[in-house]
């Protein structure tokens, strides 16, 4: 009877906490992500699902320095091209795979050679590996590459189970399997990406939460009266305007990390006829520009002072900023003198295209006013995103304002838009002293060697501004005052391990 | 009836092959390449290239229209540029989330409109004339994006009465779905019933000046039965009319409300579809709503039939 009693209890018990635990952590997106599969997808958005969803094999520190993950530890040889890489064993996937050499070594495959893959260009360097036995890889290069590590800390790193896209294919992002926190239930398209908890994982006990829910809600006003109503936990990308709201609401947190990207203006110096004009033409003109520009003052007017301003690819966030070029002050006089021996003494007309949304706009609309003091007057061409990416991809326009993400390594920020032929160069820059610094920063394994070369490079961008630099954007997230244990990251990204609600 | 309704869809057939050659045309003027948003921020050529392969886009355009129509007849839509979901599947998620949305915000609509017009009609020229033509006339002039984000402050944020936003299907949760619902129903509602009430006012204007209406009075009938069986049911013609049309309209998406209340409906399926450039989930569901457009234009046909049989067969 008395243990009947008290089996009675416990049961009872165990069913009460485990409704205590029954917890679902709901976080509202910007936008709605692409597709789920981290060899094709190409949003922002779809790698914070990652984080929760997708471990890979390297991560970072809030001060970007790798750390392991699924790899336990890596090694180059002398000349930095091989990589070799011990792994976890106590590691599977999702639907029950063991995660070994052999799985890493199939994932490379698929980021190197599906053909759709949105990798390629990030693991070029890879040309074959050897399974050396289950816990260890080793990776051979055609060709020194230290960005390589950096990589494998995003999509290129994210493990996914070979059983799974080997049956699935192309199609492996409408279910995907993996090995990370959490694993996929459903989603619904622009309604919400919901994963539930994964028992197996072997950091199952930094994790507390039995679900997580990602809605896309793209308002910025909607989504922080959301977070107000107590229909979510938290959110990304908190309108800088609205932080001085958020920051004085008792029942809400706010959290910042300066991100790895930028925005700027792209100048079309050789990218078709449409370079033919005073600003393609001359880097006088360009820097008379970034002189009339108050970045500042930009920063305070448009972000409430929230973001970062800005005059170099390298973010104050990343080990790489130089800190020998600051943030220059406005200098009228310089602006107008520049133009005067560029010969402009009159001043020059130049049309710059930007995306058509309300934020990026005014930014343009800040910069226009502070140009024309100095002589320069811009007509503004809002274009739709995708219209403004053809145009300027196909060298038509004259400068362009548009931004970068931003990558964990250097070499990510710089070298494919400065160097001669570089991939997203859209300027069409092309400066030998250029390709030489940032190929030699590319090869080096030594970080000294690289801070010198990156030094170099910055000095001789600083003088050309085939890219005008305006500011580094500031992550912004806001939560419910009982979430605990959020840590925020320059990347952006959301990572759940120990985070929790307390009631 | 039933000759009468086989005939209209069998009109319907070349009118959708038009609606479809139209879209995918107009589809081919955009500027911009979806393609170069697809590749991802590095725009690698090679993957550009397969890209365009996979999505047929070297193809002529003729070409690509005829492979896409003969799949479409198989009942295959494609599948989406940006999530690689199949768009027939998309629109099996959005369509019971619009339907629901239309079907609530029209029944407000109707609740608030009809009676609101009569009401006016009937006593035309008071100072309840003034007062509902005037409610109307805002209901009409303020923004639905505006009305949306206020009322949610005020009901969500600062009452705690209903959620902000979301969806919770019908079936897993009724209670629960009409809650969420109910928002963002009530701003589109509010819209068409000004609309609504215009209609009928004037549809019952002309009405009560009618002989019959006089002779009705004149037997000694009671007001209420002279207003709603007699005048109302024909005045309600035109009214059907609009309605129907308000409806197909809805189904086409609320586009604002729907951004506005994060309601995953056909509106910003295909706002988010036109700026991404996916082609074939902006060409499933212009078909989709060119067909609901025409059914409910048939519907109307049928309704007219119903309430005043002396139309006959066409």
């Amino acid at each position: 009877m008395r243990i009947g009693k008290t089996l009675c209890v416990a049961a009872l018990l165990s069913l009460s906490t485990s409704l205590v635990q029954a917890q679902d952590f709901r976080i509202a997106l910007q936008e709605d992500p692409d597709v789920l599969d981290p060899d094709q997808s190409r949003t922002f958005v779809g790698r914070i699902v990652y984080a929760s969803l997708c471990d890979k094999l390297v991560d970072i520190t809030p001060d970007l320095e790798i750390i392991p993950m699924l790899a336990t530890g890596w090694s180059w040889n002398e000349d930095g091209t091989e990589l070799t890489m011990t792994l976890r064993d106590d590691v599977v996937f999702h639907d029950g795979t063991p995660f070994n050499a052999d799985a890493v070594a199939a994932n490379l495959d698929r980021s190197k050679n599906l053909e759709t893959s949105r990798r390629k260009s990030e693991v070029k360097s890879i040309e074959s590996w050897d399974v050396v036995d289950d816990t260890t890889i080793k990776i051979n290069l055609s060709a020194p590459d230290a960005t390589l590590i950096a990589q494998f800390a995003d999509r290129s790193g994210m493990m996914l189970s070979p059983t799974a896209f080997e049956a699935a294919g192309e199609d492996f992002g409408l279910a995907p399997v993996c090995a990370g926190p959490f694993k996929f239930v459903e989603r619904v398209a622009q309604d919400r990406i919901a994963l539930e908890k994964f028992a197996d994982y072997y950091r199952a006990d930094e994790i507390n939460f039995d679900t997580v829910t990602f809605l896309p809600i793209p308002d910025t006003t909607v989504r922080l009266a959301n977070l107000r109503a107590g229909d979510l936990n938290m959110l990304e990308r908190l309108a800088a305007t609205d932080v001085t709201s958020a920051e004085g609401d008792a029942g809400l947190q706010v959290e910042k990390a300066t991100s790895l990207g930028y925005q700027g203006i792209t100048n079309n110096v050789a990218n078709g006829d449409n370079a033919q004009n005073p600003l393609g033409q001359s880097n006088l003109v360009r820097q008379a520009l970034s002189a009339a520009i108050d970045r500042a003052a930009l920063n305070q007017v448009v972000f409430e002072g929230a973001f970062a301003p800005g005059n170099q690819p390298f973010s104050p966030a990343s080990p790489w900023y130089n800190a020998d070029f600051p943030v220059p002050e406005r200098d009228i006089e310089a602006a107008k003198a520049l133009l005067a021996e560029a010969g402009y003494p009159d001043g020059v007309t130049i049309e710059i295209q930007v995306a058509n949304n309300p934020v990026q706009t005014q930014v343009m609309q800040v910069v226009q006013a502070m140009a024309a003091d100095a002589g320069i007057n811009i007509e503004i061409v809002a274009k739709e995103f995708a219209t403004l990416l053809a145009d300027q991809s196909a060298g038509d326009y004259t400068a362009s304002q548009i931004g970068w993400s931003g990558r964990v390594d250097p070499d990510g920020n710089i070298h494919q838009f400065l160097t001669t032929g570089g991939g997203i160069n859209d300027s069409k820059f092309s400066h030998p002293d250029m390709d030489t610094f940032l190929n030699e920063a590319r090869l080096s394994t030594d970080p000294a060697v690289r801070k010198e070369s990156y030094s170099s490079a910055v000095a001789l961008q600083q003088d050309q501004l085939p890219i005008i630099y305006l500011y580094h954007p500031v992550w912004i997230w806001a939560l419910e005052d009982s979430v605990k244990g959020f840590t925020p990251y320059p990347d952006g990204m959301i990572r759940l391990h120990g985070v929790s609600v307390s009631e | 009836m039933l000759a009468f309704i086989a005939r209209r869809l069998l009109i319907a057939i070349p009118t959708i092959v038009i609606i479809s050659i139209f879209v995918f045309g107009l589809q081919q003027l955009l500027p911009g390449d979806p393609i170069l948003v697809l590749a991802g921020e590095e725009r690698d050529p090679d993957v550009i290239e397969a890209l365009r392969e996979k999505y047929r886009l070297n193809d002529p355009i003729p070409v690509q229209y005829l492979a896409w129509a003969g799949n479409a007849l198989q009942g295959d839509l494609g599948i989406s540029l940006r999530t690689q979901q199949p768009v027939l599947e998309l629109i099996a998620e959005k369509l019971p989330v619009t339907v629901q949305l239309a079907v609530m915000a029209l029944i407000i609509a109707m609740v608030i409109g009809i009676p609101a017009g009569v009401l006016s009609a009937y006593k035309k020229g008071t100072w309840i004339d003034w007062a509902a033509n005037i409610t109307a006339l805002s209901g009409l002039s303020v923004p639905n994006f505006w009305l949306g984000i206020m009322l949610i402050l005020l009901v969500s944020v600062k009452l705690g009465w209903l959620p902000a936003s979301g969806y919770q299907p019908f079936f897993e949760d009724p209670l629960q779905s009409i809650r969420t619902m109910l928002m963002p129903a009530f701003v589109l509602g509010t819209a068409l019933a000004a609309t609504l009430m215009r209609h009928t006012r004037s549809a019952m204007l002309s009405v009560l000046q009618s002989d019959y209406v006089r002779t009705a009075r004149a037997k000694g009938l009671r007001e209420r039965t002279v207003l709603i069986k007699h005048a109302l049911r024909n005045a309600l013609v035109p009214v059907v009319t609009v309605m129907t049309l308000l409806f197909g309209e809805l189904l086409a998406g609320a586009v604002l409300t729907e951004q506005i209340f994060t309601i995953p409906g056909f509106g910003k399926l295909v706002v988010d579809a036109v700026f991404n450039r996916d082609y074939a989930v902006v060409q499933g569901i212009v078909l989709c709503t060119g067909i609901a457009f025409i059914f409910m234009n048939i519907l109307a046909d049928v309704a007219y039939r119903v309430l005043n049989p002396r139309m006959g067969d066409l």
